[in-house]
């Protein structure tokens, strides 16, 4: 269904002119004269799309530059303003099937891109003098064991003095800067130990070259900042993931209305200016941009992305409908009742917001660990000093020195590892299947699901009615069924079609709106549609229908069903068989919902919820203390998917729904719902298995420290051992065998 | 040991070189889109771009 709206809905861009003016911010001139303009690309998905547009925009007079960037799903336009206009390149490109909407670079990616950036170079120039620095401690360590003369030592002590001294006041700025906002503010968050250990480590490092001495903690300091700096990077990188819903969400921007004046004339104007009161046209395969009352016109109207009802109803004069539904099958005249921020659609918008404030208090468990790791650090660091001063009886450098090794050793670079390295694993092994995580706490928050909400259309169902083979039509009935069908839109007659491709369409088929087809030929008129319209007495069931009417010959019946998707039944007795209570919460009438329910043996279900009652049934279940995963499709259960603690989408679903969702999978089956759960709750005891082995080696080396047992030659060997043992443990998720 | 002086030297300077290669490929966005730059290799337009080059020009 998906489909046929983006085939279908005019451009934001294309359908309004007036917002050509608002066009002129997002273009920029470049030196040589030329004018440039990047777009978010919507519908772009390989290899072949990067080059349907590449290549149509070599072909077209006056571009200059036009390349895509797969990775981001952007295009970088240059043009030549006195040859081409760039409304007709992006009207050209939007013919290939692609939507294409203006960004300012500047306002949207250039934070989030400068500091991945400079996180990449700090962690280059810290493996660099890391390596270097190594190197030649590793001569020291050896020349320590066997008969190195001191001035050879002093000489390598003072090279690595000068690789470390830059390396750290360059590499160690990222955590500097954030500690010294976080002492600002009169908090200490994990910076500040981090900053506090290489600083001390560097600083003591040098005294202890000038003085001579025979351990120094250039390399410590500067394998801290690497692999602190890699966990920062990693944990950088599973954000940038949810990034780019956040842009796409941006795509969504209404588009012109057009409004019919009282003079006859129509004019386009933006969402936010239409009153109610005034009178709108909707063209046939357009998206009705207000709620109203239809005051001219008969048509049908798919809602199926604010009800969740899979199958159109027919509206004339005096129906209400809303906006966010797509006209099907002929114009209509709207009178506004409410446009804007007043309309159903809007309201939806803040239900979504308001629920994914409440969700955005979750705190990660990296996060709470900190809280107390921290102070820790700090406390045994000045116990160890304070004590070895005072009661040790040693010199105030030898002091320090062992507080400085303590607070090297509690460095927590494991720790920084232990969360972000399995989340970029599973993030990555989820890829490969067709999953894409867009949160980075949605792994964490999966992995406590024990209840599982689905929503019917479209999630446990495909969202596209199928003709049912039931024996009440021939093969001949289909074939002039469907001849009539080719040239409708409607999901229906799309369905009839489908099953009988080669037959061409008909020529002077009329569609009747609300009623159906049909074509007058010498021997008769031939009608396909509604049951009443197509001369049928009764109708026998619920399931939607269409009714072949031909002259001399009793009408034929074609129903249709929703199918159920192919492995709904496995996935639900797989989830059930992990420990997980299932649900349907559906907006579809009851009897749908009962039929779904009962092929899939699901006992809980509730359906004709409204976006609201959804989020009311969540947290009714949220309060008997359950988990909820919302797994669900349309507009009408993005509150929900925002609402529930964590939150699945199909690819097929709306824009808003996988934007407002943690994950969302490709693909015709439902699988991915038991794999990703499956997943994170593997990566979740990996997780705890990384915190259990990070504690473990402070627990055994802390002692150690305190003690002014550890040289740098066990610091080093220490602390790259635990950090390469999480990140091999971690590793073990990609290699988990699939059920 | 006097190898020392010139082996360290040699031995950063080598390393330098690998770093101020990998600090150029970040600032030209080399590492911007691996999955496009992947496939673009496979695509077989040579002939179109050098007309429209001409075009232009």
């Amino acid at each position: 269904m998906t489909d046929v709206i983006e085939k279908t809905e005019p451009s934001s861009i294309r359908a309004n002119p007036a917002l050509g003016g608002s066009l002129e911010s997002y273009i920029q001139r470049t030196d040589d004269g030329h004018y440039g303009m990047r777009l978010l690309v919507d519908g772009m998905h390989c290899a072949g799309c990067q080059n349907r547009i590449e290549t149509r925009l070599e072909k077209i007079r006056g571009v200059v530059e036009g390349r895509v960037n797969l990775t981001a799903r952007r295009l970088s336009l240059t043009w030549q303003p006195a040859v081409v206009d760039v409304q007709s390149v992006i009207a050209d490109i939007e013919e290939l099937g692609f939507r294409l909407v203006p960004f300012n670079p500047e306002k949207l990616s250039s934070d989030f891109d400068q500091t991945r950036k400079r996180l990449v170079r700090a962690m280059a120039v810290a493996g660099f003098a890391t390596a270097n620095i190594m190197l030649l401690s590793v001569a020291v360590w050896a020349g320590l064991a066997q008969d190195m003369q001191p001035v050879t030592r002093s000489l390598m002590h003072w090279i690595s003095a000068l690789i470390a001294v830059p390396a750290v006041a360059y590499a160690g700025m990222p955590f500097f800067e954030s500690a010294a906002a976080a002492l600002k503010g009169r908090r200490a968050n994990m910076d500040v130990p981090i900053s506090l250990a290489v600083l001390m480590a560097t600083a003591m490092s040098l005294i202890e070259t000038a003085r001579g001495a025979d351990h120094v903690y250039f390399d410590s300091a500067t394998a801290l900042l690497f692999f602190l700096l890699i966990g920062r990077f990693l944990e950088q990188s599973a954000r940038g993931r949810a990034r780019s819903a956040v842009e796409h969400l941006l795509a969504l921007n209404a588009s012109a209305v057009t409004v019919l004046n009282a003079d006859g004339t129509t004019q386009p104007l933006p969402p936010e200016e239409v009153r109610p009161g005034m009178r709108v046209l909707v063209a046939a395969g357009g998206r009705i941009p207000v709620d109203g009352q239809v005051i001219g016109g008969v048509s049908d109207v798919d809602g199926s992305l604010i009800t969740g009802e899979s199958i159109p109803v027919t509206v004339r004069e005096g129906s209400a409908v809303h906006a966010g539904a797509v006209n099907l099958t002929a114009a209509l005249t709207v009178e506004v009742a409410a446009a804007g921020n007043d309309t159903l659609l809007a309201e939806i918008g803040r239900l979504l917001e308001a629920a994914e404030q409440r969700r955005a208090r979750y705190v990660d468990v990296a996060a709470r660990i900190v809280k107390i790791y921290a102070p820790v650090v700090h406390i045994l660091a000045a116990v160890a000093f304070v004590g070895w001063f005072f009661f040790g009886a040693v010199a105030w450098q030898d002091a320090l020195l062992i507080a400085v090794a303590v607070l090297i050793i509690t460095c927590p670079c494991a720790l920084a590892l232990a969360v972000p390295v399995v989340q970029v694993v599973a993030a990555n092994r989820l890829f490969r299947q067709g999953i894409l995580v867009k949160s980075p706490t949605a792994l964490e928050r999966l992995a406590q699901v024990d209840t599982v909400v689905f929503d019917k259309t479209g999630t446990l169902t495909e969202g596209l009615p199928k003709l049912l083979i039931d024996g009440a039509w021939t093969q001949e009935d289909l074939r002039s069924a469907a001849c009539l069908a080719a040239v409708s839109l409607h999901p229906l007659a799309r369905a009839l079609t489908d099953m009988a491709p080669a037959v061409p369409a008909a020529s002077g088929v009329e569609e009747v709106p609300g009623h159906g087809l049909r074509r007058v030929t010498a021997r008769g008129e031939t009608r396909l549609g509604r049951g009443d319209w197509c001369g049928a007495t009764e109708s026998t069931s619920d399931m939607p229908e269409l009714w072949l009417a031909r002259p001399g010959r009793d009408p034929v019946r074609f129903a249709f069903i929703d199918t159920i998707r192919d492995d709904a039944a496995e996935t639900i007795q797989a989830l059930r068989d992990d420990g997980m209570t299932v649900e349907i919460l559906s907006g579809d009438r009851p009897a749908a919902v009962a039929r779904v329910a009962e092929a899939l043996s699901v006992d809980r279900t509730r359906a004709g919820a409204k976006p609201a009652d959804k989020i009311a049934r969540l947290e009714e279940l949220a309060r008997q203390g359950r988990r909820v995963c919302m797994v669900g499709d349309g507009l009408n259960d993005a509150p929900a998917l925002a609402a529930a603690s964590a939150s699945l989408s199909p690819a097929t679903a709306a824009d808003i729904s996988q934007t407002a969702s943690d994950v969302v999978f490709q693909g015709q089956h439902l699988a991915p719902v038991a794999e990703t759960l499956r997943v994170a709750r593997r990566a979740d005891s990996l997780v705890r298995q990384n915190f259990a082995l990070a504690f473990t080696y402070n627990v055994l080396t802390v002692p150690l420290a305190m003690a002014g047992l550890v040289t740098p030659l066990i610091a080093a060997v220490a602390m790259s051992t635990s950090s390469i043992i999480v990140i091999c443990n971690a590793l073990r998720l990609g290699r988990m065998r699939r059920s | 040991m006097s190898g020392l002086l010139y082996l360290i030297p040699i031995a950063l300077f080598l390393g330098l070189l690998g770093l101020v290669a990998f600090l150029w490929a970040i600032k030209t966005d080399q590492f911007e889109d691996l999955d496009g730059a992947a496939s673009r290799i496979l695509f077989d337009d040579d002939a179109d771009k050098d007309k429209n080059k001409k075009d232009d020009g």
